[in-house]
Parts: structure tokens; sequence; C-alpha cells
């Protein structure tokens, strides 16, 4: 008999996480509760400033504090070659500072002692003297005539500009512009904002002499890339170093690069021959690791008097800090900012990017994103609200209009990605009827005769997500597939691994369902283990919502190299040949006599204790998997919200979120996605944001600068998941779910402020809408451009 | 906070102080530092791993602990001013055999993703249903405004206090 597939746990049960059992007791494994027989604490010694050479480090009042073991600088790092490290976008990365230093927070020294309150004192007892450097904070200062040269270590590096890049069609989208009716512009700034897990970045470093093997326990979304890291940069050989990602307390393209306190753990283990911890605090993780954003964005968009898009140019000035670390697997310059306008039928469309050098911290991690993707659909759909604006058009309507349609997939976008499938339409009728909208027009317009100002906001996305295929998408030349291994035990239980890596997606709960999908071994019989670069298959870890669409495919595909071989173990049990049975969900049987059957439990001990002839023992098998695409899901995100004209405070008074990603395996696991991407959304609208003064400093340092939502402010949500357009490639037509709604949901928030304020002439308010600003645009009358001002020091 | 010292002099340098505790229903006697945080002596002193410990300025929450039944952060706290004192953690909460209401809550609904910040949450909401059995919506925001979730899960959390707080009234 053919096994229930929701009472097993399959596709589309709402399974209670496995995850949960460990962290609601409070037995989780994160890396700053592993502890190792003789291991010693490492803290760094960062700059206070943002650019100054160091004249000369004096580490001697450090090394006399009882209990520290080493302390090492620069100069050490480079005696050893290991000053400077390659970064992911192919430039060097510092170390440990020793010419000079780039920005607030760069890591100028380590010391590893006793106890960490022992090497937190030996740092401050180390004397650096500085001379101090002039400070770029913005691309405008970077390129400015006469600007101090940032990267002065850096051949061939005259100036602070890193790349001049172009994508699309110049002459084509030129000659759209001169047929134009109507041309829109908009200019706006994305804001610096960090991911900021709450548990921060550390590593247990563990050289065992004796072995010569290094173990590094490590917070860290991507063992398998940090282990070739580790290899290339401390030329040790690869087989002797093992990464393991114990649990993580939270990713988001935090914990994707490699990072100067991992290399020094490491060679203080080396060193030392002991185990060594570092864990970092708060303000290093938030003013040294992968921030996100940072970038101006300009454009205009050729309108014909009807609505119809005709042409889109966009320029982005980037900002990228000291060092250009992006963490992105793309051969493009800026990650896939060209993802703009990919629901929209535009002929046509240019884009120029300019990254520069900056006295800040480097990064550019992709925030709950897919590389740049973020920004490029706020680019769009501010942009497109600014055009409907223009143009008189109802902001549905226009939208409506210019979608690709449902029957006109697979479409090329204007810069040349291929999108496969959607229901856009759909998906704005389903959104638009959750929140009323006519009805909604309707209230807003009587309010604003008794001077209450309501706004509705409307955004829409798609996000390439899934990273490769592998001929586009590689990391330092590796190339962007993933991988699953699936050992089927004699008593039918079974074990996954994957080479990607959980840090609250629930993969452990998640990959049982899709073998429970493709063999009916139920859920609750299947344990899921990664993150350990010893057992689990090589792949490149979980980051741009790519588990599911790759290494998801990876799983449901060693599934099906399992059936196979159960299906011949299946024809001699039942004595037939293969080609007589058939396949229900758990169970073969003869096609002519479906009552006789084996599950595939029976299948499993016969792998182990009754194969035929020549039949090669046991059930396990390894899957890697290279997707033919990325997976496009699209969604819609509407915002009502209202705004109190004599303070500029802001309420949202409801969230609609109607997400198209395809197949969803788990749909709570799923809607948890939803709304954690929905509350970022709203924190980068309202609140988030990191800036620095002339000097450098950065604003923004910790929790009490850098706000961050709580269950107060943040808003409830009404999810919709009724529109399901199954990903043409995936073998089970899923689509990446994780940031959808961080990446589409700020255009919503933002474009319903700017709404409630339209009588003001107010075409933008850059984020965060902090209620001094929308105070300042309702006052005023003016746009209210840039990052926060802050006063000098 | 065990040190081994190379001789007499580096030693006498560091004060130590003898402090009595009960942590989970566990009497305790440390020898700490005065500067040492609450929440090391309960990492590593007591190796009790499941309080977490997220920033340096007391905003995330994820320490949260119960002393003496309220809520408190425990890097806000020195180890020393828990002498005399009574500590609850996440460890104490379950009980040989059975799950505390909020584990189940939280785990029924969805209420936790990466883990880090569940503990804090949890015994932030302990501390609100000790004293409000029945708390609304908002009295559940509220009460955990001092706890940061990152993944973030806000929504289904308060779900998950409410569901526990119905159970703990016997109405599940």
């Amino acid at each position: 008999m053919k096994v229930d597939e929701i009472k097993i746990g399959g596709i589309g049960a709402s399974r209670k996480r496995v995850e949960d059992d460990r962290f609601i007791r409070g037995k989780g494994n994160y890396t700053d509760d592993i502890v190792l027989p003789g291991m010693l604490h490492m803290e760094i010694l960062r700059s206070p400033l943002a650019h100054a050479r160091i004249k000369s480090i004096d580490t001697s009042k450090a090394w006399d504090i009882p209990g520290v073991h080493l302390v090492m600088t620069g100069e050490m790092m480079a005696s050893r070659n290991l000053a400077w490290m390659p970064t992911l976008s192919y430039d060097t990365q510092a170390v440990l500072a020793t010419d000079k230093v780039r920005f607030q927070g760069q890591e100028v020294a380590c010391v590893i002692a006793d106890d960490p309150y022992i090497a937190k004192d030996a740092c401050e007892a180390i004397e650096v003297d500085y001379e101090l450097l002039p400070v770029i904070v913005n691309p405008d200062q970077a390129v400015a005539e006469g600007a101090p040269v940032i990267r002065d270590d850096k051949e061939n590096q005259p100036d602070n500009v890193i790349y001049n890049w172009e994508v699309g069609d110049k002459t084509g989208t030129d000659r759209a512009f001169e047929q134009a009716d109507v041309i829109s512009k908009l200019e706006l700034h994305y804001p610096r904002s960090h991911p900021s897990p709450i548990e921060c970045c550390g590593s247990v470093a563990d050289f065992n002499r004796a072995t010569s093997k290094l173990t590094v326990y490590m917070t860290t979304q991507a063992p398998h890339i940090i282990r070739a890291a580790v290899a290339m940069v401390a030329e040790l050989p690869e087989h002797m170093i093992r990464i393991v990602s114990p649990d993580i307390g939270g990713g988001f393209g935090n914990k994707v690069p490699v990072y100067p306190g991992y290399v020094c753990s490491i060679l203080a283990s080396i060193l030392l021959e002991r185990p060594v911890k570092w864990i970092e605090d708060k303000s290093g993780n938030l003013i040294s690791t992968g921030f996100a954003r940072d970038i101006y964005l300009k454009g205009e968009m050729a309108l014909r008097r009807d609505g119809k898009i005709l042409a889109v140019r966009m320029h982005t000035d980037a900002d990228h800090g000291a060092f250009f670390s992006d963490a992105q697997p793309s051969k493009f310059k800026l990650g896939l900012i060209h993802s703009a306008f990919a629901a929209y039928d535009i002929p046509v469309a240019h884009l120029t990017a300019r990254g520069t050098y900056s006295n800040k911290a480097p990064g550019g991690v992709a925030y709950r994103c897919s590389f740049r993707v973020t920004e490029a659909m706020f680019f769009q759909e501010r942009m497109v609200q600014a055009a409907a604006t223009d143009l008189g058009m109802d902001q549905a309507e226009f939208r409506r209009m210019n979608f690709v349609r449902d029957d006109d997939f697979p479409h090329r976008t204007p810069f040349g990605f291929l999108t496969d499938s959607g229901q856009y339409a759909k998906c704005l009728e389903v959104g638009l009827k959750a929140i009323n909208y006519q009805d909604f027009r309707k209230k807003q317009a009587e309010a604003r005769e008794r001077g209450r100002l309501l706004g509705l906001g409307i955004s829409t996305m798609t996000e390439p997500l899934g990273a490769g295929n592998s001929r586009e998408y590689d990391i330092l030349g590796i190339k962007m597939f993933d991988s699953a291994e699936l050992k089927v035990h004699m008593t039918g239980k079974a074990i996954v691994r994957t080479g990607a890596r959980t840090q609250g997606q629930g993969h452990e709960t998640t990959w049982a369902q899709i073998v429970a999908h493709e063999l009916g071994i139920p859920a609750e019989d299947v344990v899921v283990e990664e993150g350990d670069t010893d057992t689990a298959p090589f792949g490149m870890g979980t980051y741009a919502s790519r588990s599911t669409p790759v290494a998801g495919a990876a799983v449901a595909m060693v599934c099906r190299k399992i059936r196979a071989k159960a299906r011949r173990l299946a024809a001699h049990l039942l004595e037939v040949s293969e080609e007589d049975i058939d396949w229900e969900l758990g169970r073969f049987y003869v096609r002519s006599a479906p009552d006789r059957g084996v599950t595939i439990q029976e299948c499993a001990l016969a792998a182990y204790s009754n194969m035929p002839d020549g039949m090669e023992p046991g059930l396990e098998n390894t899957a890697y998997y290279d997707p033919p695409n990325l997976t496009w899901p699209f969604a819609v995100y509407i915002v009502t919200v209202e705004v109190d004209p004599a303070t500029g405070v802001w309420d949202v008074l409801s969230t609609v979120a109607v997400d198209d990603c395809g197949v969803r395996i788990n749909p709570m696991i799923v809607e948890g996605q939803i709304m954690g991407g929905l509350t970022e959304a709203y924190a980068m609208a309202s609140m988030q944001f990191i800036t620095f003064d002339a000097d450098g400093n950065c604003v923004g340092s910790n929790y009490m600068d850098y706000l961050l939502p709580t269950a107060w402010e943040t808003p409830g949500y009404e999810l919709h998941s009724e529109v399901v357009t199954p990903c043409p490639h995936h073998p089970l037509g899923a689509k990446g779910i994780g940031e959808c709604a961080a990446v589409g949901g700020p255009a919503a928030f933002v474009n319903a402020v700017i709404d409630a304020i339209s009588q003001t002439g107010v075409r933008n308010i850059d984020m965060p809408l902090l209620p001094d600003r929308v105070w300042e645009a309702l006052e005023t009358g003016r746009d209210v451009s840039g990052a926060p001002p802050v006063k000098s020091s | 906070m065990t040190m081994v010292y190379e001789d007499d002099e580096a030693a006498s340098d560091v004060p130590v102080r003898k402090i009595r505790f009960t942590i989970n229903g566990q009497k305790k006697i440390a020898e700490v530092e005065p500067r040492l945080l609450l929440s090391h002596l309960i990492r590593r002193g007591a190796g009790l791993t499941g309080t977490h410990m997220g920033c340096d300025t007391t905003n995330c929450g994820a320490c949260t602990v119960l002393v003496d039944g309220a809520a408190v952060k425990s890097c806000t706290m020195l180890a020393v001013q828990a002498d005399g004192h009574s500590i609850e953690t996440v460890e104490g909460l379950a009980s040989a055999s059975e799950l505390h209401p909020l584990q189940e809550g939280f785990k029924q609904e969805h209420g936790l993703q990466c883990g880090f910040c569940t503990p804090g949450m949890m015994m932030a909401a302990k501390a609100l249903l000790a004293r409000n059995p029945d708390p609304t919506e908002e009295d559940i925001r509220w009460a955990l405004s001092g706890n940061l979730c990152r993944c973030t899960g806000y929504q289904n959390i308060v779900k998950s206090v409410l569901w526990a707080a119905a159970k703990m009234r016997g109405e599940r």
C-alpha cells in the first residue's frame, strides 16, 4: 500500500522542526560553547582611527602580563607571508595591519592568553603610535581631485577607483530615450547596513602537532570554501584541514567571508600547539565584518504616455570600504545588480557602475539577499512608483501593464538574464484583494480631507536565487554546485549529508522531508548532518537562498539514484524483471499483480543481506547537482501606513505578502522565512543603518546606536500562498525563498510613506525613514537624501 | 576562571571573592574575580552554555536568566552580585521527563529558527507568565522588547508564548 506522504512528513507537511529539540533545552552547540583541553583565548586590538600610518607598535607591556602566551602583530604575520590574504573579489585584505590602518576597527594586533579577560587587558597594554591621514567616507570624496590613495599597498592603483563596469545596450537605450513621451528620474541612497546575527563571529582552532591535523570549529556558512581558503592562505595540505561549522546563531551573509580573526586564531594554534578560541564582541562584529549595501543609485525611465516602459538607464556608485571583499560568486563586478527590472517587459536598458574604496570597513556581503539584488529591487520599485506618479497612473495598473506575461516565458530580461516562470499579475491581484485596494484608496482620500495621512505602497520582486549554474558562477574558480550524500541503513533508516549549512533555515527537518517524498521513508527515520568537511560531501554552503534550489535538488537526485538501485533489489526479491515493476510512494509492486510488492525498507535490508549475484552491496550514494539556471521566485508586498503630520512618526496599518516560491517543502518553515524577511525589510525602511562621521568614526558600532526592531515595534503580517508556479528545472519545482521579503519588502514600506505624503510633492526620502526625516520632508516639501548627517567629533 | 600562575606575585595580583548561590535549584560555591560577569560564571563556571551572549551593551537579551524569579540580562550583572541569590537558566526549564510549556510552545508555533535568542526569550517570557498568566499579545510584545531576534520570528514567538500561557492555565 502506498504510504501517505503528509503522514510520513513528506513535501507539503508543516512538520515541526527536529533541531528545535536541542535549542529549546539550551543544548545547542554554538562555537562559543566549544571547550577543548588546554584551550587558550584570543582577543583582537583594533584601530581607533579610520586612516593612519603606523609609526610603531610596542607590545612589551602586553607580554609582561601574567597569563599571556603570545602577542601577534602585522610584522610577525608578514614574516610568515600572512599579513595579507586574498578576498573573494580578487583583491587583498590585511590580516593584521603592517603599513597603515585603513578603517576604524581594522585588526592591528592580537593577544592569546589563558583567559579572555587577560587577553583583553593585554590588548589595552599594547601601545600603537599612529600618524593621522586624511579620511574618505563616500564615493564623491574617493574620486575628488587630490584624494589620498587608500590602497597605496597595491601596484597599478593610482586612485581609489576599483572598477568601472557596464552592462546592457547603450545605443539602443539612448535611441529609446529619444522617442520617449515622458522621462521619469530618481536618485537615491541605500544606506550601509549590517546583517548582524545575534551570535558574533568566532573560531576555535586546534592544531595537533602529533597528527599534523588542523581542526577549526567556526561560525561559517560555507565550510568547504573555508577549507580551500585555509589551504591556499596557510599553505596547509587540504586533507589535513577539517573545518567544522557547529550550530550557527544566524548568518544572513555575515558568516560567508574569511575574516582576520579566523586566520589569527589558526596561526596562533599552530605556533602554540594548543587550541585557541576567538569570539568576537559585538562592536568588533559591527565595525569590521561584512557590511551590506552602501550604494548610490540613480536612473531614469523612458515612458510612452499610455504607460508602456520603453527603456531604463541606471548608474550606481558603490562604496566598498577599504578592501574589495564583496562575497559574491558572479563574474559581474556588482553581483546581480542587473537583475533590476527582470519582472517587467522592458525592451532595452543600460547600466553603468563604479566602485570605489573608502576608509570604511570592507565586506559587501549579501545580507539576506542574492548579491546586490536587494539594491536592484529597491531601485526598481521606487523607480516604478515614481514613473507611475509622473504619468498620473494608478500604481497597480502601471505595474500590471508592464509585467512580463505568464505566456512570455522563458523571458530574456533587458540585462540578459533568462527568467523561466511566474504568474506576476495573479500575485498582484491576490495582494490587492487582500489589502482591499479600492476601499483603501477611498478611505485614504476621505482621511486626507480630515488631515490624516494614509499611504499604500506596493512592491514586487523577482530574485535570481540558487547560484550556480557552474558555467556562470564560481568562487575563486570553484564552480557553484552542491551535493548530497544518502546512506540508507539495513533497517530502512537513513542519514543525509549535504554541502550546505543550516543557520536557522531548518535543513535538518526539510531534507528529511525530501527523502520522505522521494523514497517513502518516514522523515522521522532520516537524520541530517551538515557542516563537517571531513564527512559532508563537497559543497558551496548556504547563502543567497541557494540551499533548496541547489543542495535540496541534490537530495532529490541522490534519492532517485537510491531508488534506481532499490528497483533492482525489488525485482530480485519479487522474482520478476525490472521492467515489470512499478513504484508508488514507499513501495515497488508487480504491475500485473499490484498486491505483490516490497517496501523500500525491505529493499534496504536486501541491499545488505540478500542482494542478487554480482550486485555491489549497500544502499548509499552521492549526487552533485549543477542547476541549469537560477530559480526565479516572485512576490508582491503591499503595506499601508499612517503618518502623523505633527511628528513624522509612521505606523504600519497592515502588511500583505504574496510569495510564489514554487513548491513549498515545509510550508511552516517557508512562512517563518517570509516573516523574518519582512521584519528585516521593516528594519531597513524604519531604523537600521550604519553611518560614519567625517573622521571615519563608525556610528552604529553597537546595539544602542545600530537599531534593530524588537517585538514591540515589529508589525504583524498576513501571508498568502495561493499562487504556486513550480520551477520548471528544479527536480521538486521549488524556488528559493529565504530572502525574498527582505529583498522586496523595503520598497513597499518606503512607497507607502511616500504615498502618504504625496500631496507635498516629495518624491524620495532615503532610508531609514526616521521620524525626523519624514517630518523634514513634510515641513519643507523637499526630498531628504543621503545618509542621516552626523556631526564630526 | 581557574588560573595557574608562574609565581606568587602574579597570583596575588588577582583578587578573588568567594560567593554562594543557587543555580537551577543546586547550591554552588565559587571563587571569582570581582569583575567576572554573571553570564561568564554561568557559561564557563557552571558550564551551562544554554545562556548565550550576543552583545556587549545589554541590548540583545540572549543572556536573560531569572535571578530570584526576575528576568535579568546576566551580562549586566557581576557574578559577585549573585552572592546569596537564586539563578534559573534555560537548562532548568524542563524536568527530567517533561518539557516546560514554553519549550513546547516554541516548538509548536515555530518560535525559533537559529535558536540563539531562544533561551533568553523563554526566560523573559517565563518571568512575564509568572506575574501575568493571561497576557495579551501586546503584553507579550512589551515584555519581550528587551530581547532581539534577528531571524526574525517575533510573530511566531508571540504565538509561542500565548500557546504556553494557555497550556499553563490548563486550557490546552
